[in-house]
């Protein structure tokens, strides 16, 4: 059952990905631009609604619907969030896509987003292998 | 019904992605996050890998995510076949040659390296850990900008 729900989550994340053209090479570059707000209003749009959300949560001490209780995972900081991060975002303006488009567009029948999940499982192998040398 | 099958605008498509947040957490007792399925793609792939990033991975606990993507995948068919009046153009045409293909990889993998250096993309940082008030996914999120601006902008001007 809570697979199902994950399941059906990420549909409705893939599709409203898609059909906001958050996973438009355009869209991103409009962004980098500054050209238009779509992207922007979406990304506060989001980000109020999920605040708002969490903070119900934590305030009501609510429990998920098998009954155990919720807790997030909590983001810490290290130098490869900033690293990282600027690397993650040359990437990202590249390819118009980050991780959740990649799959969305490989779904849509963008067939080079292939060529971009490709690139970002490499990726992630080649982090796994300089992990212990780089700096945290 | 026709808006349906036009661009969503972003008082629609913002809160739905906001409201992913609380139906993961309530609903499944998942923190929402798209790029630590790589690491976990790659785990797969290796399963006797001695790197400690793929050992160090329990995958049969992560497999929600997994499933998650799939759904993204799922949702961006749905989307592409059933809900739009004409198929979505989302990548420039230039992108199908073999100079495309290339930057698409080693963007590709700027982006695998860099989400998993940054413990997060612009889901698990800037939905989900702004969300939750994370100062680190603040500076994270800062930091994807600032690679973002410098590719537009300084790469611009590197390519001409």
């Amino acid at each position: 059952m809570q697979r199902l729900f994950v399941l059906l989550i990420g549909v409705m994340f893939g599709i409203v990905l898609t059909k906001s053209e958050v996973i438009s090479w355009f869209r991103i570059q409009k962004m980098f631009r500054f050209e238009e707000a779509h992207m922007y209003l979406i990304i506060a749009s989001a980000v109020l609604v999920g605040a708002i959300s969490v903070f119900l949560i934590k305030r009501f001490n609510l429990k998920t619907i098998q009954g155990e209780p919720i807790t997030i995972k909590e983001k810490k900081w290290q130098k490869g969030v900033v690293i990282g991060g600027i690397i993650f975002g040359l990437g990202w303006a590249i390819t118009g896509a980050c991780p959740g488009p990649i799959y969305a567009q490989i779904g849509a029948g963008t067939w080079l987003a292939l060529a971009t999940f490709a690139g970002a499982l490499v990726g992630a192998y080649l982090f796994a292998v300089l992990q212990p040398k780089l700096p945290t | 019904m026709d808006w349906l099958f036009e661009t969503w605008p972003w008082y629609i498509a913002g809160p739905l992605i906001g409201l992913s947040v609380p139906l993961l957490l309530i609903l499944t007792g998942k923190t929402l996050g798209i790029s630590s399925s790589f690491r976990h793609w790659c785990s797969l792939a290796f399963p006797k890998s001695q790197l400690p990033y793929l050992k160090n991975n329990d995958v049969r606990k992560e497999s929600w995510n997994l499933i998650f993507v799939a759904g993204v995948l799922l949702g961006g068919f749905i989307a592409a076949n059933f809900l739009s009046a004409r198929p979505p153009q989302l990548l420039p045409p230039e992108f199908a040659s073999l100079e495309g293909v290339v930057k698409l990889f080693i963007g590709g993998i700027l982006v695998g390296f860099g989400t998993r250096y940054a413990d997060g993309c612009t889901s698990g940082h800037t939905i989900m850990g702004l969300s939750n008030l994370r100062l680190p996914s603040l500076i994270a999120s800062i930091s994807f900008f600032i690679g973002g601006l410098a590719m537009t902008w300084g790469g611009a001007l590197f390519a001409r």
